[in-house]
């Protein structure tokens, strides 16, 4: 199987974001650059479906400025056999990122299955997996918790709200995005790490999968950081008291009871 | 004014809560309200999307759309555009609003501001503010070129408006043509649980690590119940198996926006006040009276949440019963 994974670059969770200067964007400096949680589950499922399907191999795709191909190389150390690396503005939106991931892959010979994260963690938008399918007209699964592959169909189990599942069969060539619960995402050997510094990661500009500036639709500006909050009341005296005066806050100060 | 489109949700023959808050949102403000809803027999629902404010509502029914499917909506959904044409189209970021509206967005060509918390109207337009880095911060969002502006909206980021049961829509039957699909969801295998889900509650009873173990939150489910809350936990709760990932509320897990969040035994790591700061109301519970959360939390408990939680389930449950 010709295996594809969508991964991004993202901003460590720990991260605490600064603006630039012109409230445009954030001040990159000094962030610890990660694989986004949800496409490492994304390379695991990969890589777990390459394992159990001889001859197959796994290309893990980016799209964004030159620091992406770090992750890239994030993937091939966990066991990705080569990379693609489109090069796009860091302000790109979720269509062009999307457009141009999409116009990479139709350069290929085949894609048979496309693995993604279902949202990345910096601008959450749960957008680009969805996008990047329609451009490929694939069908696709979000939120994927569990799959069963066959050559031709998957049986894919969604999570939808209260703890609810969808169980979808869906038809190859298909996109699915990670959710956590999928897998355990393993980590990268020392060996491994070697190895993937000799792998191929293809280098591609926005000219050479097809996209112009006209294909971002939105764009993010006027970045604030959230009000500071005022301190809070802290209710005194023992357990009894406390829960008592609280109530009391909620129901007439805050009116949320 | 504007004609703005809202794409109603159902699951079980009821609609969602966010429906109404999409549509009692745009009729506030005056515009022209169309409600969109898909489904096999669901024709009833139409009445109380006027309530809350559709004027108009567009039903396409179809045996192919008894469960939902993003191919099938798409399908159904950009021809209705096309022939209509919005000035905006709204979803819910919901499981279902958050799965097809980007497709949707692709087909017309069009950019999606996901996941907004701030929505107001100018004219023909909307103004959208959606957070980034999980809420770390805020941005505007301009969209460029030209077609209808599409956004989905954070799930009790506008709050549900009152019905007025006097108001009626006009009905309009419209294509249901679902198209071939290429994936079809089989069947819906139900939760276990009867409590609602975190993103969609108003109240959230959440647990950390200081619960120690997944017995232990008996206690917080008990609380819930007394408030038709649902249950949440902090990261380092997951990670400890106390509760399932489903539950975490943070970056990497669910963001709530509830009228009231209350953390027991939660510190406050990033990560996790990432994922419930735009809550309404924040109470925290916590031994550790310099513990993180106090930071941004609007009433604070100072104690030992096993003494604390079963007496505030005991007042909630007289307050609820006055």
């Amino acid at each position: 199987m010709n295996i594809y994974v969508c991964l991004k670059q993202t901003p460590d969770t720990e991260t605490k974001i600064k603006l630039a200067a012109d409230s445009n964007g954030i001040d990159t400096a000094g962030i610890k650059w990660i694989v986004s949680p949800y496409d490492e589950l994304a390379i695991e499922e990969a890589l777990r479906l390459k394992e159990k399907n001889a001859g197959s191999t796994v290309t893990a795709i980016s799209a964004g400025p030159a620091r992406v191909v770090e992750a890239i190389r994030t993937a091939l150390a966990m066991g990705a056999d080569n990379g693609i690396h489109v090069e796009i503005p860091e302000t790109a939106d979720s269509n062009l990122t999307a457009k141009a991931i999409a116009g990479a892959l139709k350069k290929e010979a085949k894609v048979d299955i496309l693995f993604t994260g279902k949202e990345a963690i910096d601008d959450g938008a749960a957008q680009v997996s969805q996008l990047v399918a329609e451009y490929m007209g694939f069908p696709y699964v979000t939120s994927l918790v569990g799959a069963e592959y066959s050559a031709t169909a998957v049986k894919a189990k969604r999570e939808i709200e209260g703890g609810a599942f969808e169980m979808i069969e869906i038809q190859l060539p298909a996109l699915f995005a990670a959710q956590k619960g999928l897998n355990e995402p393993r980590y990268a050997s020392l060996p491994n790490i070697m190895k993937a510094k000799k792998k191929e990661v293809k280098p591609l500009k926005l000219a050479d999968v097809g996209c112009s500036d006209a294909d971002q639709k939105i764009r993010f500006k006027n970045f604030q950081l959230p009000p500071p909050k005022q301190a809070g009341k802290k209710v005194a005296g023992d357990a009894a008291a406390q829960a008592k005066e609280l109530v009391r806050l909620l129901h007439e100060e805050a009116k949320v009871i | 004014m504007a004609k703005i489109f809202v794409i109603a949700e159902h699951r079980d023959g009821k609609l969602k809560k966010t429906t109404f808050e999409l549509l009692g949102a745009s009729a506030a403000a005056g515009n022209e309200t169309h409600a969109v809803l898909l489904g096999e027999g669901v024709a009833e629902l139409a009445k109380e999307l006027a309530h809350y404010g559709a004027q108009k509502v567009h039903l396409a029914e179809n045996a192919g759309l008894k469960f939902y499917s993003a191919e099938a909506y798409c399908n159904v959904i950009a021809p209705l555009v096309a022939a209509q044409k919005p000035d905006v189209i709204l979803g819910s970021h919901s499981p279902t609003g958050r799965d097809f509206m980007p497709r949707l967005a692709a087909r017309l060509n069009v950019g999606l501001a996901s996941d907004c918390t701030q929505l107001a109207f100018d004219g023909a337009k909307i103004k959208v503010r959606r957070p980034v880095y999980s809420g770390k911060a805020t941005v505007e969002v301009e969209f460029l070129g030209s077609g209808p502006q599409m956004a989905t909206i954070r799930p009790n980021a506008l709050g549900v408006p009152k019905p007025d049961t006097s108001k009626a829509a006009e009905t309009m039957a419209c294509a249901a043509d679902v198209g071939a699909v290429k994936s079809k969801v089989l069947e819906v295998v139900k939760g276990s649980s009867a409590r609602p889900d975190v993103t969609e509650a108003s109240i959230v009873v959440s647990g950390g690590r200081a619960m120690k173990s997944a017995e232990n939150f008996k206690i917080l489910e008990e609380m819930a119940d007394v408030l038709g809350a649902a249950v949440g936990a902090s990261r380092a709760a997951v990670d400890a198996g106390f509760r399932p990932h489903r539950d975490q509320v943070g970056q990497t897990g669910k963001v709530v926006a509830p009228a009231l969040y209350i953390a027991c035994g939660i510190s406050g790591a990033i990560q996790h006040l990432a994922g419930m700061r735009t809550s309404k109301c924040i109470v925290a519970v916590n031994t550790d009276p310099e513990a993180p959360i106090y930071q941004i939390a609007d009433y604070g408990v100072v104690g030992d949440l096993f003494a604390v939680v079963p007496v505030l389930k005991d007042e909630f449950k007289k307050i609820k019963e006055h």
